[in-house]
């Protein structure tokens, strides 16, 4: 038996066993493995997209695979997997692989290539919808939260009055009254940059420290916006503004996105209010970064988890909001198909022809259900109660 | 084998071999791994050791409070009163709990339910084990609060938890804890979020408390200083196993393990002044991934090649003075015969 | 606690001023006029146009147009362009007919939601939670008409229970307990409809909460006191997990004028959403900007009780 040789240095010392090293992503996908509903809600989402995709390309175009505006009046109301009648119908008109996969509907025309159709329409409607939404949120909660106890001057306040106000009397042709107000804008605007503000004055004014004033804060500010527009039901806004304009799937698209971001933007200015009191944020001032680096560089990945969460169920939900646009008469226009579309013609036939309701609606729920599951994932991946601690 | 007392020798509480394991993130902690001890009428034990040897896990599972899907007791049994609490089931558990046990936990401000008043709780404590009558029960809350040394105890009992000072708050835990006259007091790092001078005058309380109502404590702490305060018996834990125990004088003045030796070794004293401040190089293993061996192997300068491989059984140095470390029990002379089989 | 009030209060108005605003600009800004005024709707005149143009003070700029319309509105004066009633006494026969559906609705759904959350909670990960998670999961994932028609065929061929309007055509003069039980036949389907979304989400919301707080030290120290469970789970945990939800409880006060309008439709509830929707096809204006102005108010107020309650509720909380 030897002994090591006492000594008063730490050479003895080893290493103890080390857990395996790994690193975000593994860690994010052993988290997300452990629930399964989850991945299946991925998967789906995959195989949804898969098909959206392949579906624009087979339905579109003069000569699509899969035509879904071909109307055959002789083949109404076809159940599904019926064989066509070859007799009635003209080459170009027979279906593609031989069956009405999903039937037809009271036109004639193949279910399943409107299905197809509507794929690609229900996922663009989602994700721009859904990210505008995003967009603004982040921009409005992001600046609520870090710039919060900026104020805004009274003059300033003053100034984007008479601006709005100068503007909107030149459109209404009040052309002279317009006129002064943004020539007293151009002024103030003059005034600001060029007048020296001395810095040896003893005494501001009482006039102009009254200019100077804080009025409001940034974030009371954004709050208030948040609460105006939160006093209109959002789906009566939807409804109005759709029916007001024009029907096409643009403005369906940018007016879900404008009346939904004020969820998001709560979750960022929370996210940034806590944030923007560590250290590290205090430790990139005191580098020198400025204001912009530092908000989407260093906070904006941290405080983007629920943001991640809320837009994945923002999609579904937004989805959703199509088909039901759809059935009130709201939707896109016919002759283009949307899920919608297809489940709100097909009320009317609902005991002849069941599958005109059930296919879309199904659909819709499977695809709804798994962005749901699939953001419900997220949440509980990002966590930070369930995450390692490093 | 047992030192000291004669009479009435049972003791209150024997804990042989308890493993605790927790299973989550697909890791297998062996948070306890088979440690033995016991608490005697009357008596002040201690169990000293850094965060994350397993200590507080100890504690919890005396009490049947460790949650079960992620941590299990594997092995073990826990004699008290002549029952085996393991065994026992819920009901005769609650009957335990905060009647012939108590606990007091680290953390008083989130230990205490926020929107309760202290009189609301305490009363809950003593309304569950014994009969009193309401009007009786008031005055029993003012008497404890009174025992624990909180001023004005009338107008307290009516206050919330957060309308108190921390101190003020872990003598109402004590109160609570004390409220049906246990038998063991389960302690665990009481003082550890509190101000030095406070932390003092619950060490007090603690101390005067036990002498008058003749109970045991069992009192957890990684604070060597305290420990030196109020112990009778210590044991020193190590990644979940037990690696020394005797009484304080012994532990203090002739340890012979070489963890409690650097835990002692780093207390700053008047005597080392001037020179550097001794740390036990290293870390603590994780409890997943220990090492072979004798679990401290890594960070000891007396290993030795079978250290590495071979876990060391206790080594008896007589009067109750075990340590876990056969090398330096062979170093003072002892024969191998008085070290006890391994686990 | 005053102070609070009074900033409240100013606050809260401030935000209704400019609600008011942007509703009125939101309307009169939209392209397209209402179909009375349209120089192409074939059944008005020129001259009843320009009839209806002065009534309404349609030709004159939009302030003084906002001016007028509120000045109506606050003195009750505002009439409905469609077929010149009150505004204020259609919404108010509507309400009438929405209310018993909202209530049935909230109210079943409230005494639903904390059972399910409760019990999911306290047995996490059992068989039940699971189930109950998955549910919940579909609930919220269908789409409301379709789920509609499919409980109304389910209904209609195997239970034979009415589901169109809200009395059956033709019950006349029935004695009341017949009236009664038909009114509470009509109102089965829709308000379970209503509430099935509404338990989905409200149960997970509860079980979130229940789990937080079950994980909290108090609930340990509760446990280690040698309490019974049912004391730890529905005195300790409880009271803490409610907190939040007795102030969602202020939040359900706009929903009072909400009203779904696919439920509406579908099932020929001549309710709220139905004439908000039917008035905002045919641009009535002083319709759809009191109904506005209405809900409005009522989000305010909904917020305003359900701040005070969290003042009250929450002993941490003294102003």
């Amino acid at each position: 038996m030897t002994m090591v040789e006492k000594k008063l240095n730490n050479d003895f010392y080893i290493e103890s066993p080390l857990p395996p090293k790994r690193t975000r992503m593994q860690e994010v996908r052993r988290l997300f493995g452990q629930n399964r509903l989850a991945i299946l809600g991925l998967f789906i989402f995959i195989l949804f997209f898969f098909c959206a995709v392949t579906g624009l390309f087979l339905t579109s175009g003069s000569r699509p695979v899969f035509d879904p505006a071909m109307v055959r009046l002789q083949e109404k109301l076809r159940p599904p997997l019926a064989k066509p009648n070859l007799d009635s119908l003209q080459p170009q008109e027979v279906p593609a692989l031989g069956v009405y996969l999903m039937g037809t509907d009271d036109l004639g025309r193949d279910v399943f290539a409107r299905m197809l159709q509507g794929a690609w329409v229900s996922l663009t409607v989602g994700f721009v919808a859904v990210g505008i939404s995003v967009l603004i949120g982040i921009f409005m909660g992001g600046i609520a939260g870090y710039f919060g106890q900026h104020h805004i001057r009274t003059d300033q306040v003053l100034f984007t009055f008479a601006l709005m106000l100068g503007t909107g009397l030149v459109i209404a042709n009040f052309t002279f009254i317009g006129t002064v107000f943004l020539l007293l804008c151009l002024a103030y605007i003059f005034y600001s940059l060029f007048a020296r503000h001395g810095s040896t004055e003893k005494e501001t004014p009482a006039l102009k420290a009254m200019f100077h004033s804080n009025a409001v804060s940034i974030d009371t500010l954004i709050m208030r916006i948040v609460d105006i527009m939160l006093c209109f039901p959002s789906f009566f806004l939807i409804l109005t503004v759709v029916a007001l304009l024009p029907a096409s799937i643009y403005n369906i698209m940018i007016v879900i996105g404008l009346t939904s971001w004020m969820g998001t933007t709560r979750f960022v200015r929370a996210e940034f209010l806590s944030l923007r009191e560590q250290d590290f944020v205090a430790a990139a001032k005191a580098l020198g970064l400025s204001n912009f680096r530092i908000i989407f560089r260093h906070i904006m990945p941290n405080a983007i988890a629920p943001v991640l969460v809320s837009a994945t169920i923002g999609i579904a939900s937004a989805i959703l909001t199509e088909a039901g646009l759809s059935f009130l008469g709201f939707g896109v226009p016919p002759p283009h198909a949307t899920w919608g579309n297809i489940l709100s013609n097909g009320k009317n036939f609902i005991f002849d022809a069941p599958w005109l309701t059930f296919i879309p609606g199904i659909a819709i729920l499977i695809v709804v259900l798994s962005f749901n599951l699939f953001g419900e994932g997220l949440r509980d991946v990002m966590n930070p109660k369930l995450r390692e601690r490093h | 084998m047992i030192d000291g007392q004669t009479t009435n020798d049972r003791p209150l509480l024997c804990v042989e071999n308890l493993k605790v394991y927790f299973q989550s993130n697909g890791e297998h902690a062996h948070a306890v791994d088979g440690i033995s001890f016991e608490v005697r009428k009357k008596e002040t034990v201690c169990i000293v050791g850094e965060s994350g040897c397993g200590k507080t896990v100890s504690a919890l599972s005396i009490l049947g409070l460790i949650p079960t899907p992620p941590g299990e007791i594997v092995d073990g049994q826990i004699i008290f009163s002549g029952q085996n609490l393991i065994k026992l089931d819920e009901k005769a558990m609650q009957k335990i709990r905060g009647n012939h046990i108590s606990m007091v936990f680290q953390e008083p401000l989130t230990s205490l339910n926020p929107v309760f008043t202290i009189g609301d709780q305490i009363g809950e404590a003593v309304y569950t084990h014994k009969q009193i009558e309401p009007e009786a029960l008031f005055q029993y809350c003012v008497q404890l609060l009174n025992d624990v040394g909180i001023p004005s105890p009338k107008q307290r009992l009516n206050d919330y938890p957060h309308q108190l000072s921390g101190g003020q708050r872990q003598r109402v835990m004590i109160a609570m804890a004390l409220a049906c006259d246990p038998d063991l007091i389960i302690a665990d790092e009481p003082t550890t979020a509190l101000d030095v001078t406070v932390q003092a005058q619950i060490l007090a309380l603690l101390k005067s408390i036990q002498k008058k109502r003749s109970m045991s404590v069992l009192y957890i702490s990684h604070d060597l200083g305290v420990v030196s305060a109020i112990a009778n018996r210590i044991y020193v834990m190590y990644a979940g196993i037990i690696v020394e125990q005797g009484n304080t004088a012994q532990i203090f003045r002739a340890a012979r393990h070489p963890y409690t030796q650097g835990l002692l070794a780093s207390l700053p004293s008047l005597s080392k002044r001037g020179k550097r401040l001794y740390s036990i190089p290293g870390n603590v293993p994780n409890p997943a991934y220990k090492p072979d061996g004798c679990p401290f192997h890594p960070r000891c300068r007396h290993r030795i090649l079978s250290c590495q491989k071979e876990y060391p059984g206790m080594c008896d140095y007589g009067e109750g003075h075990l340590a876990r470390c056969p090398v330096l029990f062979k170093s003072k002379g002892y024969k191998a015969s008085r070290i006890q089989g391994v686990k | 606690m005053l102070s609070f009030i009074g900033r409240s209060v100013v606050q809260k108005t401030i935000t209704l001023f400019f609600v008011s605003i942007v509703s009125f600009l939101i309307i009169h800004l939209a392209p397209g006029s209402p179909s009375q005024v349209d120089p192409l709707n074939p059944k008005f005149t020129p001259e009843m146009v320009e009839r209806f143009q002065k009534e309404f003070h349609l030709d004159k700029p939009l302030y003084v147009q906002y001016i007028y319309f509120y000045r109506d509105l606050f003195t009750g004066k505002t009439v409905s362009w469609k077929d010149n009633q009150s505004v204020l006494k259609k919404i108010w026969e509507r309400f009438l007919n929405s209310l018993p559906l909202f209530v049935v609705g909230t109210l079943i759904t409230w005494t639903l939601s904390f059972p399910v959350g409760i019990r999911s909670a306290i047995f996490r990960g059992g068989i039940y939670d699971r189930s109950a998670t998955f549910i919940s999961y579909v609930l919220i994932s269908i789409p409301g008409f379709f789920f509609a028609y499919v409980l109304i065929i389910l209904v209609v061929t195997y239970f034979h229970v009415p589901v169109i309007g809200m009395i059956t055509f033709g019950i006349g003069d029935a004695p009341a307990t017949y009236l009664f039980m038909d009114r509470i036949w009509h109102l089965l389907l829709p308000s379970m409809l209503g509430a099935t979304g509404g338990i989905a989400v409200l149960s997970r919301y509860v079980r979130s909460q229940m789990l937080e707080v079950e994980g909290q030290d108090y609930i340990r120290t509760a446990k280690a006191k040698g309490l019974p469970p049912e004391q730890v789970h529905y005195k300790h945990a409880l009271r803490n997990a409610l907190l939040p939800f007795v102030t969602m409880f202020g939040l359900i006060l706009p929903g009072l004028i909400g009203g779904s309008v696919i439920i509406e439709s579908i099932f020929s509830w001549p309710g709220m959403g139905r004439m908000a929707y039917e008035a905002i096809l045919a641009r009535d204006y002083p319709v759809i900007l009191t109904v506005n102005f209405v809900s409005a108010v009522l989000v305010l107020a909904g917020t305003f009780i359900s701040d005070l309650l969290y003042l009250v509720v929450d002993p941490r909380i003294r102003l």
